[in-house]
C-alpha cells in the first residue's frame, strides 16, 4: 500500500454521498446482494471462463445506477492485481495439456485456468469496491450492525475509517521531513523506520486521548450512536429480486452456450 | 499476502468465514464485557495507525528490497489478543473494501490468517512467554522476530491450505509451500524487528504502557480452541468441497493427467454467446450511464 492508495481511498467514498439510484438503494440489501454475488462468482469451476460473462451484469449495472466512473474502479485492481496474477501465472506452467483446440492451434488447460483466475479477480473485487462507492462505508457499518454485527466491531471499524486519512498524512508528513534531511536515500533504514513509527505511534496514542476527551463531552458513555434510517422499500426488492435472478439463471443454465445454440440453430 | 477471492471455492471461504465470525463475536464479547470507554478511540486510532505504519516503506539490511509493517503482534501487544483481533479485522475488512486487497469471501480466511495467527497463536505462545513480564533490550529483540516468523509463517501455511483445500489454482501444496513459507519466515523477521523498534520507543515515552499482566489461562484456552476449530472447518470445507461436481471434477482431471485427455474443439458457439451476452451487457451500460447522464442534465 502507498500514500497515493490512501488518497484514492478518500475519493471512493465520496462517490457515494451522491444521490444516485444505487446509492438510494437499501445498504443491508446492497451488503447481502454483494455477498451473494460474490460467492457465487467463486463457485464456478477452473474452466468454467464462458460461464463467467453473464455475471458482469451485476457490477456493470451498478456502476452506471450509482454514477461510478470506471476509471475510479480499475485503479484499484491494477494496484491490487499481482497476487492474483502472481498465482495464476503458475497456471499455464502447470497445466500444459491441451484442454480445447482452435483451428488446429491447442489452447492449454492452465490458459484457460489463468484467465478464469483473472476473472473471477476483477469480477468479484468490483464488486466489494462497487458496494463502497454506491453506498459509503458509514452506511456499510450501520448495515452490518443492523445484520447483527458485534457493536465493538462496528465502532472499529468506524473509528478506524474516521482517522485513516489523518494519520496517513501524518506518515506522509514524516516520510517528507525524512526525504527533506536525507536526500540521497530513498527509503528509511529499518532503525529510522522505527523511531518514526514510534514517534508516529505516541503522537496517535495521545491523539485518542484527545478523541476520547472529545467524545465524552459530546456524552459518549461506550456505545457509538448509529442513525438507522427507513426499511427496504420497492426500489430494494425490485434490486434484490433482479440480483436473485440474475446469480440463480447463471448458476443453473449455461447462458452463453445456450445463446450460442440458438444462434446457430437460427441460421440457415 | 493476502488470500484472493479468486483463489477461493465457496465451501472453503464460506466455513472460514464462520470460523471468523465466531472469533470476532468472542473477541467482541470480551472487549465489551470489561467496558472501558477509553478503549473505543484507542482501538480506532491504532486501526489507522496500522494503515498509515503501511504507508511506511523501509529498506531491508541485506537486500535492495523494502517492507512495511503488517502490525498483528504490535495490536495484540498493545491491546491484548482479543482487542488486537478485533482492531485487525477491521483493518483487514477496510483493506478489502477500499483497496480490493483479497476480496470479501477471502475476508474470513485472511482475518483468520493475518489476525488469529498474530493475536491468538504467535502472541499468547511465543511473544508473552519470550518477553516475559518486563522485555527489556534482547529479549524484546528475540520475542518479536520469533512472534513475528511464527505468525507470518502460520499465515502462509494458511494461504496454501485454503488454495489447496479450494481446488480453484492447479498449483501442488509441496511447491507453493517451498514458494512462500522462506520468504514468509524473512518477511516474519522484518516484522518482529520493527515492532521490536516501535515498542522500545513507546515504551520509552510511555513507561506505564508497558504489559503488566501475564494472560489467563482462559486465553490460552480461548486460542487453543481458535486453532482447533480453524483446522476441523477447514478439514471439512475440503471434504465437502471435493465432493461437489467441481472438486470431483477437478480432482479427476489432475488425476488423469498422465494420460491426457482428447483436447476438444473450442465450443465456438458458446463463444458466440460470450460474445452476445458482453455486447448485451455493454449496451444496457451505456444505455443506463445515457439515462443518467439525462437525469443529471435535467
Amino acid at each position: 500500500m502507498t500514500v497515493g492508495g490512501a488518497g484514492q481511498l478518500g475519493s471512493l467514498g465520496a462517490l457515494a454521498s451522491r444521490d444516485t439510484p444505487a446509492a438510494r438503494l437499501d445498504a443491508r440489501v446492497k451488503v447481502l446482494a454483494t455477498l451473494a454475488f460474490v460467492a457465487v462468482v467463486a463457485s464456478f469451476g477452473r474452466h468454467d471462463l464462458l460461464r463467467l460473462a453473464p455475471l458482469a451484469l451485476f457490477p456493470l449495472v451498478l456502476a452506471a445506477l450509482g454514477d461510478v466512473p470506471l476509471r475510479a474502479l480499475l485503479r484499484p485492481l491494477a494496484l491490487a492485481a499481482p497476487f492474483a496474477l502472481g498465482v495464476a501465472a503458475f497456471e499455464p506452467l502447470l497445466d500444459r495439456a491441451p484442454a480445447f483446440t482452435v483451428g488446429g492451434v491447442a489452447i492449454s488447460g492452465g490458459a484457460v485456468g489463468m484467465a478464469t483466475i483473472l476473472a473471477k479477480f476483477a469480477l468479484s473485487l468490483s464488486a466489494a469496491l462497487l458496494l463502497v462507492a454506491t453506498t459509503g462505508f458509514d452506511h456499510v457499518c450501520v448495515a452490518l450492525r443492523r445484520l447483527g454485527a458485534p457493536r465493538a466491531l462496528v465502532a472499529q471499524l468506524l473509528l478506524t475509517h474516521r482517522y485513516l486519512f489523518v494519520l496517513a498524512a501524518e506518515a506522509g508528513r514524516s516520510l517528507r521531513a525524512h526525504a527533506l534531511r536525507a536526500p540521497g536515500r530513498r527509503r528509511p533504514t529499518l532503525r529510522v523506520a522505527g523511531t518514526m513509527l514510534g514517534a508516529l505511534l505516541v503522537r496517535a496514542l495521545a491523539r485518542a486521548e484527545r478523541i476520547h476527551a472529545a467524545m465524552k463531552c459530546r456524552g459518549f458513555e461506550g456505545e457509538l450512536p448509529l442513525v438507522r434510517r427507513g426499511r427496504p422499500g420497492r426500489p430494494d426488492a425490485l434490486f434484490a429480486a433482479a440480483t436473485a435472478a440474475l446469480l440463480l439463471v447463471a448458476r443453473a443454465v449455461d447462458v452463453p452456450a445456450r445463446l450460442g445454440a440458438g444462434l446457430a440453430g437460427g441460421l440457415p | 499476502m493476502h488470500m484472493s477471492d479468486a483463489l477461493l471455492s465457496p465451501a472453503v471461504g464460506g466455513a472460514l468465514w464462520m470460523v471468523t465470525a465466531g472469533a470476532v463475536a468472542v473477541s467482541a464479547r470480551r472487549v465489551e464485557r470489561a467496558p472501558d470507554a477509553r478503549r473505543v478511540p484507542l482501538m480506532g486510532v491504532l486501526g489507522a495507525f496500522v494503515f498509515a505504519a503501511q504507508t511506511v516503506n523501509f529498506s531491508i539490511p541485506g537486500t535492495g528490497s523494502s517492507g512495511h509493517l503488517m502490525g498483528g503482534l504490535l495490536l495484540a501487544a498493545l491491546l491484548g489478543p482479543a482487542a488486537g483481533f478485533l482492531v485487525l479485522a477491521s483493518v483487514v475488512c477496510v483493506q478489502a473494501l477500499f483497496f480490493a486487497d483479497g476480496g470479501l469471501l477471502a475476508l474470513g480466511a485472511n482475518v483468520l490468517n493475518m489476525g488469529a495467527a498474530s493475536c491468538f497463536v504467535a502472541y499468547p505462545l511465543v511473544f508473552r512467554p519470550l518477553a516475559g513480564a518486563k522485555p527489556t533490550g534482547a529479549r524484546l529483540v528475540v520475542a518479536s522476530t520469533l512472534g513475528g516468523v511464527t505468525s507470518l509463517v502460520l499465515g502462509a501455511l494458511g494461504v496454501v491450505a485454503q488454495t489447496t483445500a479450494s481446488g480453484v489454482s492447479t498449483l501442488p501444496a509441496g511447491p507453493f509451500l517451498a514458494l512462500l513459507v522462506p520468504i514468509h519466515a524473512v518477511i516474519g523477521a522484518v516484522e518482529g524487528l520493527a515492532t521490536a523498534a516501535l515498542l522500545r520507543v513507546l515504551w520509552r515515552a510511555r513507561p506505564e504502557l508497558a504489559p503488566a499482566s501475564a494472560p489467563s489461562r482462559a486465553a490460552r484456552m480461548f486460542t487453543v480452541a481458535i486453532a482447533a476449530a480453524a483446522v476441523l472447518v477447514a478439514g471439512l470445507g475440503a471434504r465437502l468441497a471435493s465432493a461437489l461436481p467441481d472438486g470431483l471434477e477437478w480432482s479427476v482431471a489432475r488425476t488423469a493427467g498422465a494420460a491426457p485427455a482428447e483436447p476438444a474443439p473450442v465450443p465456438l458457439p458458446a463463444v458466440a454467446g460470450v460474445g452476445i451476452t458482453l455486447a448485451a451487457v455493454a449496451l444496457l451500460f451505456a444505455l443506463l450511464r445515457a439515462l443518467r447522464r439525462r437525469a443529471r442534465g435535467a
